[in-house]
């Protein structure tokens, strides 16, 4: 069977890889997008965060022992804290100033994060072994289907829209947002704002660390797995609209299928498509598909 | 990201032909040093820091005078490299028609690029940069002309004009030279015009300049496009002179260097990217030894400079001597 003179098996094969991508970018850009919209500044070390969260899951198997279920709850958490101390000891000393300096910053700790790791683990990558219970798959007729791909795509929807629920239609939310648009009212209404940040950089780098441990198994534990990715994401923020969360979720498994696709029906592009598509949104719509003009 | 130094009143200091004296006098020594330079130091790593210099200088066109960080501009660092390369290679274009047919590339990708970024401001613009940026390195990766991963190696040097032979060091040592200060001049140039004083009103108060009568998209656009055209020459020169274009000079990594570079000299001044790419490039130089070392040298740099470090070398310095360097 054949679509378009494409094989079904080869057409479903790349829409789920697109849609696995899409997952990662859709957390990533989540994470940023969080971020973003609280403490003004462009997270340039997300994508050395997702890394720290595949190697707080290799580090957990290989010195405690501990596997991917353990690691999916850990790691998050252990990224989450060293991002919050990293808020807590640099980037709160940059709020008053530019924010391209929060940018630069990041950027800096991005380079120092990766060239660490890169001198002490190379950049060859480690393996990191399949969870049991998801290993093998399910023949739906017209295509295999792993389960750890399956269980990839839908872990990830079920953290996009949890998010989304807790920022957009809970108490803790409301107080978010309503510190998104202005800080200094919410505080003088009792809100411990500067508190909140912290809180919210730890939350948006546990997304990032999460991510991380979702990818090990698929791809290898590598040092520099984020940092080309990261710019990828940054270019799906653009596309969504920074600052809001349900652009960057649809836009992040949205783009993923984009690009899978063109895998199929014209390889050359399948790099660039995602900023060509860039390019063609900012023509016609500057604040990106689903942002606020600024 | 506006630029502290560039503040105090020119004109209550003493002046030639409208340059105040100390510029004249740091202009009149860092050309001294640089012509007797080859004769201590190695020169073909001169040449690379001239390159990277003038690179730096067109970068701080921007950043510094119109406060736009641009996260893309190896784009025209490389894409003139690979224009020269294969101009002189290929073609067998003359050196100086390679350099401006290269330069000629980064001007007109960056009327393009510049046009679709100029919309936006600050995390935005960085942002949109750095994503067309990463779209040309694909575009260089796959691309046959470019060599790939191997790039173009092996470019002649060629006769300059007919009349130098760029295979001798010290020839192409002052040929390179020459296009530095020649750019460097020209930049500084554009800056202090009124053209200049345009884009430093559109970066303090873009609404107030708009509502003057001023085109500020334009005046940001023309910045830009001189700024990657500068950037081409520095690329077509490096191309020239290291007989090489490779993937190296459009991936990200260089964009960020050029920010490290004119960060660390001292945003918006005039000479602090000469300075800072100097410092960078010698650091490199060592630090290549050990690997991945030179990266997490380059990020403490990052951290230390935007922490407590912002108005770069020659921005402490200037503040120190009072004067606007």
């Amino acid at each position: 069977m054949t679509i378009f003179g494409v094989p079904t098996q080869a057409l479903f094969g790349q829409l789920l890889i697109g849609l696995i991508n899409g997952a990662f970018y859709a957390l990533l850009s989540l994470g940023l997008s969080v971020i973003f919209g609280l403490l003004n500044i462009i997270n340039f070390t997300h994508g050395a965060q997702y890394m720290m969260g595949a190697f707080a899951a290799y580090f957990a198997l290989q010195w405690l022992g501990l596997g991917y279920w353990w690691a999916l709850v850990i790691a998050p958490v252990v990224v989450g804290l060293t991002g919050i101390v990293l808020e807590r000891t640099t980037l709160k000393f940059l709020y008053q100033l530019d924010h391209l300096y929060g940018l630069l910053l990041t950027f800096g700790f991005a380079l120092i994060i990766q060239g660490l790791f890169r001198h002490q683990y190379g950049s060859s990558g480690l393996p990191y072994p399949m969870p049991r219970e998801l290993g093998g798959g399910q023949n739906l007729g017209f295509m295999f289907l792993p389960n750890y791909r399956a269980w990839v795509i839908v872990f990830s929807v079920a953290v996009c829209l949890a998010t989304w629920y807790v920022i957009e239609r809970t108490r803790l939310g409301a107080y978010l947002r309503a510190a998104t648009e202005n800080p200094a009212l919410v505080q003088a209404f009792g809100v411990n704002v500067p508190r909140m940040i912290t809180l919210t950089y730890g939350f948006g780098v546990g997304l990032a660390g999460l991510a991380g441990v979702l990818a090990a198994p698929i791809y290898q534990v590598n040092p520099l797995m984020g940092a080309d990715l990261i710019i990828v994401v940054f270019a799906v923020v653009v596309i969504g609209g920074l600052g809001s969360i349900m652009g960057s979720i649809v836009t992040g498994f949205g783009l993923g299928v984009v690009e899978g696709f063109t895998k199929v029906f014209y390889p050359e592009a399948s790099n660039t498509v995602i900023f060509v598509i860039m390019a063609l949104v900012l023509l016609v719509r500057p604040s990106g598909l689903f942002g606020r003009s600024t | 990201m506006t630029a502290t130094t560039d503040r105090y009143v020119e004109s209550a200091l003493p002046s030639v032909a409208g340059v105040s004296l100390s510029r004249v006098v740091a202009f009149c020594v860092m050309t001294g040093v640089l012509v007797v330079a080859p004769f201590f130091v190695y020169p073909v790593f001169l040449m690379k820091a001239l390159c990277f210099a003038l690179f730096a200088c067109a970068f701080n066109l921007l950043i510094g005078y119109v406060g736009l960080l641009s996260f893309g501009h190896a784009v025209f660092l490389g894409s003139a490299g690979y224009g020269a390369a294969h101009s002189a290679k290929v073609w067998g274009f003359a050196p100086e028609l390679a350099i401006v047919f290269g330069t000629g590339i980064a001007a007109v990708l960056g009327v393009v690029i510049g046009a679709l970024a100029i919309r936006s401001k600050g995390i935005y613009f960085a942002n949109i940069t750095l994503a067309f940026a990463q779209m040309v390195y694909f575009f260089s990766l796959q691309a046959t002309f470019t060599g790939g991963e191997d790039g173009i190696q092996s470019v002649p040097r060629g006769t300059l004009l007919g009349l130098l032979d760029l295979r001798e060091t010290f020839t192409v040592y002052f040929v390179v030279l020459a296009i530095f200060l020649g750019g460097f001049l020209l930049i500084y140039r554009a800056i202090h015009s009124p053209f200049g004083q345009v884009l430093k009103a559109i970066r303090e108060n873009e609404v107030r300049a708009v509502s003057l009568g001023y085109r500020a998209e334009q005046y940001k656009l023309l910045a830009f496009v001189l700024s990657a055209t500068f950037a081409g020459l520095a690329g077509a020169t490096k191309a020239l002179v290291f007989q090489l274009a490779s993937l190296t000079d459009v991936h990200w990594t260089m964009s960020g260097e050029v920010v490290l570079m004119t960060l660390l000299g001292g945003l918006g001044t005039v000479f602090g990217p000469v300075v800072g790419a100097f410092v960078v490039v010698t650091l490199e130089n060592y630090l290549a030894q050990i690997g991945a070392w030179v990266t997490i040298v380059q990020g403490a740099i990052f951290v230390v400079c935007v922490l407590s470090f912002r108005r770069g070398i020659v921005g402490e310095l200037g503040h120190i001597l009072r004067k606007s360097l």
